[in-house]
């Protein structure tokens, strides 16, 4: 479903502020995989995931999703292969407009935009319905501003339109991170749900590395932009935080685990 | 008194039609939450544009679609400097404003300004018919509003809005924010450019140096009508009206002052100030709310 071959950035090349983010990373998904990924601050995590959405373009190798070459495609051409939830809850829906309006953007990604309402009639019900199974009672509120909604409202709207197009793949960049713990659960079995339900290829970033063992069929380390460790199946089930930890100390060369990721045990 | 109530429907008919401008200033600065300048410009080439075609024999419709289009072109001239050339948008307008005046100077045959007769022509508002002025004005003001309101509740107005609010959720979802900008740069300086073409057939002429300053008198009227109607004016299309009567009250504050002695050559440093307080008073609101939060109210809450 993604193949990456041979992919490189680095930022601010030939400055003082050089700072090499993914050094010729390879990795293939098969359709159905969901991969957690962890690794250090700057690690080349996220970059990652901009590099697949087309935020920054590569510097060398290629993306193909789905067969697709779309190294070269701008991001907003990209959307119609990914569903993407930010780290920021303010990042994933536009505040000025309402739920449903939100919606409706979303449920257009991928398709050609023109003068036909931006929302029909009978679309909201359908939308009603799904932000009835979220649970949180915000099918009441398709009328409000999305600028009203908590954070984790927000996360979980960002995640509903982010698998409603049925994605080739999903991105999560620690979408949970800026969530209060129990918000984060519920937002984190929102996500196994969603993904299971639409047997989406997901790609999850997380600094929690239970969370990071316990979601998904497959987990990857990434450290100083590139991959590092990458265990699925059964394996990968049976993993610890402490194995994680010890990994991670022998990669970054005794370097210890950030405070972060130890505190997240 | 009496000559202040006397010239109040002038006002209103002038205040209407920079009404109509400031919803041109109100798509780009509250909907797509850029600070175009080009306003300034293609206010101005709106009404050259028309004067110049009713002088040289054009029906009014089709002078009136000239002055709409040459609009639609400055904004998409602001466009394309702002997401092709990389330049930041205040900068990108206030270039367009400057090619402006030499363009518009052209449109004028190289004269600052350029009389359109009512004597002559058939006019759609003047100043010798102001109670037709009024409505007519009111009338053309509607039509915009009505569009704009069905334009911004279609797909690509849904695009338009979310660029404006979030540029990367826009882009996650697919919709290319540059060609949401230039649309959006297009439609308000077009709006703003049949404002010009109104105020020069008002007044009876185009002038070069009409729409100096004009960017100020439109968002002093978005913001007039924001401030006095944010509280009942949810609705976009009233949101829009709001615009039309921040312009009405801008003009008649302005002929208030006038009357009570105000030198004419003060009132756009006048204009400029009130513009600046106004936009201030919501930034100082949220400063006082700070620090009564910090050191009152909330002082025994954990910070986040």
């Amino acid at each position: 479903m993604l193949q990456i071959t041979g992919l490189s950035k680095t930022f601010n090349p030939g400055t003082i502020n050089e700072k090499v983010a993914l050094t010729d990373v390879n990795l293939t998904l098969e359709e159905g995989d969901f991969v957690t990924i962890i690794g250090g601050n700057g690690a080349g995590k996220s970059t990652l995931m901009n590099m697949i959405s087309g935020v920054f373009p590569v510097d060398a190798g290629q993306i193909l999703i789905d067969g697709v070459d779309v190294t070269k495609l701008p991001e907003f051409k990209r959307a119609k292969y990914l569903g993407r939830v930010f780290q920021d809850p303010m990042m994933g829906t536009a505040a000025n407009m309402w739920v449903s309006e939100n919606l409706a953007i979303a449920s257009r990604r991928g398709k050609r935009r023109g003068l036909s309402w931006g929302m029909k009639h009978k679309e909201q019900a359908g939308f009603k319905e799904q932000l009835a199974e979220l649970g949180l009672g915000l099918e009441d509120r398709m009328s409000t501003s999305m600028s009203l909604l908590s954070g984790g409202q927000r996360q979980a709207v960002t995640l509903l339109m982010a698998t409603m197009q049925n994605p080739k793949l999903l991105l999560l960049d620690e979408h949970t991170a800026a969530l209060d713990p129990k918000t984060a659960s519920i937002v984190l079995e929102l996500t196994d749900r969603l993904v299971s339900e639409n047997n989406l290829t997901t790609m999850m970033i997380t600094h929690n590395m239970k969370d990071a063992i316990a979601h998904g069929n497959r987990l990857i380390m990434m450290n100083n932009g590139q991959i590092v460790y990458d265990v699925k199946g059964e394996e990968k089930k049976n993993l610890t935080v402490q194995d994680l930890l010890n990994k991670f100390s022998e990669v970054s060369d005794g370097e210890f685990a950030n405070d972060r990721m130890m505190l997240s045990k | 008194m009496m000559a202040f109530i006397n010239s109040l429907p002038g006002a209103c008919a002038q205040g209407i039609i920079w009404g109509i401008m400031a919803i041109g200033v109100f798509i780009t600065f509250r909907i797509m939450d850029i600070a175009d300048l080009s306003v300034d410009g293609s206010f101005a080439t709106g009404g050259a544009v028309m004067v110049m075609s009713m002088t040289s024999g054009l029906p009014l419709p089709v002078a009136m679609l000239l002055a709409f289009v040459s609009g639609c072109i400055a904004g998409w001239v602001t466009g394309i400097f702002h997401t092709k050339f990389g330049i930041p948008a205040i900068l990108s307008g206030i270039l367009t404003q400057l090619c402006l005046y030499s363009i518009n100077l052209r449109i004028l045959g190289g004269k600052a300004n350029q009389a359109l007769s009512a004597n002559n022509y058939k006019l759609l508002v003047s100043l010798r018919e102001v109670g037709k002025s009024l409505i007519v004005a009111f009338i053309f003001t509607a039509i915009i509003v009505v569009i704009l309101y069905r334009f911004f509740g279609t797909e690509i107005g849904h695009a338009l809005r979310a660029t404006g609010s979030n540029p990367r959720m826009a882009s996650a979802n697919g919709i290319n924010t540059d060609t949401a900008k230039i649309i959006g740069l297009i439609i308000s300086n077009g709006i703003v450019a049949l404002s010009g073409a109104l105020l020069s057939q008002y007044q009876g002429f185009a002038d070069i140096n009409m729409g100096r300053g004009a960017i100020v008198i439109g968002l002093a009227a978005v913001i007039i009508g924001e401030v006095l109607f944010h509280r009942i004016f949810k609705n976009f299309a009233l949101k829009l009206f709001g615009c039309m009567i921040g312009g009405v009250l801008y003009y008649i504050v302005l002929t208030l002052v006038l009357r009570l002695g105000f030198d004419a050559n003060d009132l756009k440093l006048f204009s400029a100030l009130v513009v600046a307080v106004f936009m201030g008073v919501p930034f100082w609101k949220n400063q006082i709310k700070a620090k009564t939060a910090n050191t009152g109210v909330a002082a025994g809450k954990e910070e986040k």
